[in-house]
């Protein structure tokens, strides 16, 4: 009852909100009621879904209640039999609890932030129907609802990453994020399919409870033989890449920053790009049988957390700084999902909503600071002018550090602790990767705290007189965050993590016998246990030598390693690639399609070549009709010697 | 009940509207109009409500025909007047009726110049596409099936654009050859069987020798009719030089024409044929998917772009047909009847601009969010519907023939389903060049937003396309039965073959 309110609350709020939006009375006055008519709809339509999520999430978690609602039928074809169901148990629960907060939280600063816009109403409704998506991705009890949620923050971040529409930047972004998150969808789609055909259902309980007897099973795919569940899991993975942002379909992540800040935080942060980890770990019973799967998950985690920590070194903008970082702490969710250590990833992931969130708010704060300025070339020196923004965001940038005893600390230490305690080679692969890029993390981190807050005021002197601290509605939801982000990773350590966990999760996480990394990560050697923390520090050193204490190396260092600079600098160069490996072939294929392959020859030697020839068959038979007497007599004589000498031949 | 003429009185209701305008639209050039119009209204709404009841009264835990008439015709030839409607047809008869009112409608104000004719030429268009799903005698069908042509080719011909004359003459001609080979085969089964009747014909085995030739002769038409690739550059320029009410007809009804040919005729009375074949209808359903959506990238017309995206859509459709599987079958009627609403939608939008700017040209608009925020909404509704996402009515028939198609041939599943990218790629491209950006030009700096005749015309489709998409229950089940029938009977005639051929061995 109250996860249905929870869930359809959002609904309703973006519907009303979104009705507003087409009320334009045109005067200002009465503009300005709509508006805050739609943000306190919005916002109280998001706040009561928190308070119901709460009530849910101590009754299902606390109270040992898991629980499934039934809604309708939603799709019914011979043996596809898919409802509509709101499905609640730890898992979905932990999700619902920490997707309404983090959206209640945004929401409420979106008043603030969006104070100049004119296009509020449009705006609050887009970020309750993406709340409404993501709910229903977090509760589905099937993978096509998963996969209605799925598309369906996909088309909300598409909206928001496009909201200023004005802007080609903005445009383009939002169709890249579209297009490239469906190339995920492609597999995720086929992933459905291959279970459908291997399990004949698309419902979660029963599939769980048929995969261990499917464990062995083939599938026949491309006409290869392949192991049936490996083939689903991967399959699935490939859409959770897309929309987690991971190597390889990362591209759309720091585009999408051309959305205003808030979406950033809540779609590009907290919920939407977690949404892939959320299934890995959902899957969790079918991808215990695929080791397959599983290194895969664990090698393009790490691999992208690494890579994303690299580039976020040298990246100016500050929200793409945050961007990169998000893309790297995504990968290690999954690697941590990889290694078996799925409540670690979920861990990882509820820390990491509330101080990216933080982050990117704070961040958002800045640029509000700044009058729109998110190059921190142009920044510096802002300690002095916003303390608490500065204060807000240093939290944010410890717990994203690992620094004890900050959200971070607990979280990410636990992921590399059960990274190495799994003992196998893609393990080590994993641990090592993530010590890099740990401190990578608290390298860019600190360079960004520096250059933005520190040193002498880069801005020209017009802006830098009109910087402010935000307005209360604005700072004070951020306190909820850096509440998060201080003291989350310490409340649920014991039970997301520590010797709870196994009561804590149920049923809703299933690792088997075989993979015991998590429980063997409490007894990793000291070193191990230290070692994120003491590369952490060394980071935050380091970032302090080049931005401090010697400001002229980094300029040095990028001059004398200019390759590897501007290899970093332009993202590894992944964009150009891709446009010029899929975009500009797609674009010259349609033409050439298009005039040659329908033009000139379906058109050519259909329609247009036979109608050519019939023309040139009439002409040719037009010009025996000479009209000159001695051509026809020619004719008939001719005509009568045929048949006189063929009946003689005959007879 | 059983015994009154429902559907009858469904087909013919149109043209008695039609000849209601002839006779008694008279006298002054706008009185003519304002009569024809209105009675063209009425008679379609009527005709569709009269849809509506058969739709509530239609049984669906049979797989027999329902409402079915019988009247001697020519017995001389045992060719008789028969119609009924099973769970196949059922949905299209729907589809029809509601279509031709919104036609109506829509051409409220576009269409100025001969209003009389126009409206005359729609009635009986509605009574000849009824008339062909309803059929269930080989003779009818084929007469209702080439009739269309013939108020389509007016309506293109006389309200057309500039380049009506080659659109018209390259329809024809790809017909042409269908219809030829059709009837030929027409006249090879009736001389092989005896009988017209199509329930009759269903039942009957032909030779497997015969079947290819006949499952070809069939193909050739339906194919046009679709269009499959490569019979299909007849669409394009069709939609372009049609006025927007043909092209919203075009799209919706007579496209499913050839899928509803393939499940009444080629699945049930040549299914060995129908087996031997699929290769060829997957290999070029796919060409069809990829091909055409990318040649929907490249186009610089706003209805050609649309045009070429039916094409790929309806790839979906003959793939989904031939893995002969429940949610192949079933997603390709629900593909058809979504697309069927869906399309018509968007050759709506694109009225409504050229209604205003007289310019298909997508560089023409831009930043037109600025001026007319109720269209974008709806404009961006169909697009999603178009790109198939969940939640509407595109993804449930995409969803399902893909499933289908898994179950049978991963190759054909997955290189269909990059179909899911490419739509995405080109109508997404397309709203953001008409929608988004400033809006610079000076022709589109008055341009007013949907008036309430607009608003009126789209507000049924988009109920209808959200509910088909959360809820698409009442119309899957009315094809459940059919379609499992449909199923066991080729299984059958399968199963039968094989077991002769085991015998003869």
């Amino acid at each position: 009852m109250f996860e249905t309110i929870a869930v359809l609350l959002p609904l309703a709020g973006a519907c009303i909100a979104g009705m507003l939006a087409f009320a334009r009375p045109g005067d200002e006055k009465k503009q300005g009621r709509v508006d805050s008519a739609a943000q306190w709809v919005t916002c109280g339509a998001m706040v009561l879904a928190a308070v119901f999520a709460g009530i849910v999430f101590s009754d299902v978690v606390l109270g040992q209640n898991p629980r499934t609602v039934e809604l309708f039928t939603w799709i019914d074809s011979g043996a596809m039999e898919v409802s509509w169901a709101i499905k609640m148990d730890t898992l979905s629960a932990v999700m619902l609890f920490m997707v309404t907060t983090v959206a209640a939280v945004i929401h409420i600063y979106s008043i603030g932030y969006m104070r100049h816009d004119p296009g509020i109403p449009r705006f609050m409704a887009y970020l309750c129907l993406f709340t409404f998506f993501m709910l229903m991705l977090v509760s589905a009890d099937n993978l096509v609802q998963l996969f209605f949620g799925w598309e369906g923050v996909g088309l909300c971040s598409y909206l928001l990453i496009g909201f200023w529409y004005d802007r080609p930047a903005a445009n383009a972004a939002a169709i890249k994020a579209f297009i490239v998150n469906r190339v995920g969808d492609f597999g995720f789609a086929l992933g459905i399919f291959a279970i459908f055909v291997l399990f004949e259902t698309v419902d979660y309980d029963t599939i769980f409870a048929a995969a261990p007897g499917k464990a062995g099973a083939t599938l026949q795919v491309f006409g290869v033989e392949f192991h049936a569940i490996t083939v689903c899991t991967v399959l699935l993975f490939i859409g959770a890449m897309g929309k987690s942002a991971q190597l390889g379909l990362h591209t759309w992540l720091p585009d999408a920053m051309e959305g205003p800040t808030p979406v950033s935080a809540l779609i590009h942060a907290a919920t939407m790009v977690t949404a892939g980890v959320f299934m890995v770990v959902r899957m969790s019973p079918l991808f215990e049988f695929s080791e397959t799967a599983l290194t895969l998950v664990t090698v393009v985690g790490a691999s992208t957390a690494i890579f994303a920590a690299t580039v976020a070194c040298v990246q100016n903008d500050i929200k793409r700084v945050i961007a990169y970082s998000t893309c790297s702490q995504l990968g290690y969710m999954f690697f941590a999902a990889g290694v078996s250590a799925y409540s670690a990833g979920i861990f990882h992931l509820v820390t990491h909503a509330f101080f990216k969130a933080l982050l990117f708010l704070a961040a958002g704060s800045v640029i509000h600071a700044m009058s729109d300025e998110q190059d921190m070339r142009k920044m510096g020196g802002l300690g002095r002018l916003i303390p608490v923004t500065y204060a807000l965001m240093l939290i944010g940038s410890l717990a994203l550090a690992g620094i004890w005893p900050f959200a971070g600390y607990f979280s990410k230490d636990v992921i590399l602790e059960a990274a190495y305690a799994a003992g196998t080679g893609i393990g080590g692969y994993a641990f090592w990767l993530g010590i890099a890029a740990a401190f990578l993390t608290a390298f860019y981190s600190w360079r960004l705290l520096l250059m933005t807050f520190h040193g002498a005021p880069r801005g020209d002197n017009k802006v830098m007189a009109q910087v402010h601290e935000s307005p209360k509605v604005m700072i004070l939801p951020l306190f909820v965050l850096a509440a998060g982000a201080m003291f989350m990773g310490y409340i649920g350590y014991e039970s997301f993590v520590g010797p709870l966990a196994g009561e804590f999760w149920g049923q809703s996480i299933l690792v088997l016998a075989s993979h015991p990394a998590l429980e063997a990560a409490h007894g990793v050697p000291a070193w191990v246990k230290f070692l994120p923390l003491g590369v952490g520090v060394a980071g935050i050193g380091l970032a302090y030598v080049l931005y401090m204490l010697a400001p002229g190396l980094p300029a040095l260092i990028a001059g004398r390693f200019q390759a590897l600079y501007r290899f970093l600098l332009n993202k590894w160069y992944f964009d150009e690639l891709y446009d010029l490996l899929f975009v500009r072939p797609a674009f010259y294929l349609g033409r050439g399609f298009w005039k040659t392959g329908d033009g000139s020859l379906i058109d050519g030697v259909g329609p247009d070549g036979v109608s050519a020839a019939v023309l040139s068959l009439a002409r040719r038979a037009g010009a025996l009709q000479t009209g000159y007497l001695y051509h026809y007599a020619f004719a008939m004589l001719t005509g009568v010697v045929v048949l006189v000498t063929w009946y003689l031949f005959q007879h | 009940m059983q015994n009154f003429p429902l559907l009858s009185l469904l087909i013919f209701l149109p043209l008695v509207g039609a000849v209601l305008i002839l006779v008694l639209a008279h006298g002054d050039e706008a009185v003519v109009a304002r009569n024809s119009r209105w009675t063209a209204l009425w008679t379609s709404a009527i005709n569709f409500l009269l849809s509506l009841f058969i739709w509530v009264h239609f049984d669906t835990t049979t797989a027999d025909f329902q409402f079915v008439e019988y009247a001697v015709w020519m017995p001389a030839f045992n060719i008789n007047y028969k119609m009924g409607i099973d769970g196949i047809s059922m949905l299209f008869v729907l589809l029809t009726t509601l279509l031709t009112p919104i036609c109506v409608l829509s051409s409220w104000e576009c269409i100025q110049h001969r209003v009389k004719e126009y409206m005359i030429s729609f009635l009986v268009l509605e009574t000849f596409m009824i008339g062909m799903f309803c059929a269930l005698d080989m003779v009818v069908f084929y007469i209702f099936f080439e009739a269309v042509l013939i108020p389509m080719f007016v309506i293109i011909g006389v309200w057309g654009g500039p380049g009506r004359v080659y659109a018209a003459f390259k329809l024809f001609l790809y017909t042409l050859l269908g219809s030829v080979l059709m009837l030929l085969a027409l006249l090879a089964m009736y001389f092989t069987s005896g009988s017209t009747d199509i329930p009759t014909l269903m039942a009957y085995r032909f030779p497997v020798e015969m079947q290819t030739w006949l499952w070809l002769a069939f193909f050739a038409s339906f194919a046009v009719k679709i269009p499959m690739w490569p019979v299909h550059t007849w669409l394009p320029d069709a939609h372009v030089e049609a006025p927007t009410a043909g092209s919203v007809i075009l799209a919706a009804v007579l496209l499913k024409f050839g899928g509803y040919g393939f499940l009444r005729f080629s699945l049930p009375m040549f299914p060995e044929a129908s087996v031997m074949f699929t290769p060829l209808i997957y290999t070029l359903s796919i060409i069809a998917v990829i091909y055409t959506s990318l040649v929907a990238l490249a186009q610089e017309d706003m209805k050609k772009l649309i045009a070429y995206s039916s094409v790929a859509h309806m790839g979906f459709v003959t793939i989904g047909t031939f893995t002969l599987t429940v949610q192949g079958i079933e997603g390709a009627i629900y593909m058809m009847l979504s697309h069927g609403i869906v399309s018509a939608a968007l050759f709506l939008i694109v009225g409504v601009v050229y209604d205003r700017i007289h310019s298909r040209e997508i560089s023409a608009y831009g930043g037109l969010v600025h001026r007319m925020p109720a269209y974008s909404l709806i404009f961006m509704l169909f697009m999603l519907a178009s790109v198939g996402l969940p939640g509407t009515a595109g993804f449930v028939g995409e969803f399902l023939i893909l499933v289908g198609a898994f179950k049978v041939n991963t190759w054909v599943a997955a290189l269909a389903a990059t179909g899911l990218i490419l739509s995405a790629a080109y109508m997404l491209y397309l709203y953001r060049r008409v929608i988004f950006g400033k809006l610079t030009k000076d022709s589109l700096t008055a341009i007013g937003d949907m008036n309430a005749r607009e608003i009126a015309v789209f507000a049924p489709l988009v109920v209808l396309v959200i509910f088909m998409g959360i809820y698409p229950g009442p119309f899957l089940e009315v094809m459940h039965v059919s379609v499992t029938n449909l199923l066991t009977n080729i299984d059958t005639a399968l199963n039968a073959g094989q077991a002769v051929a085991v015998a003869g061995r």
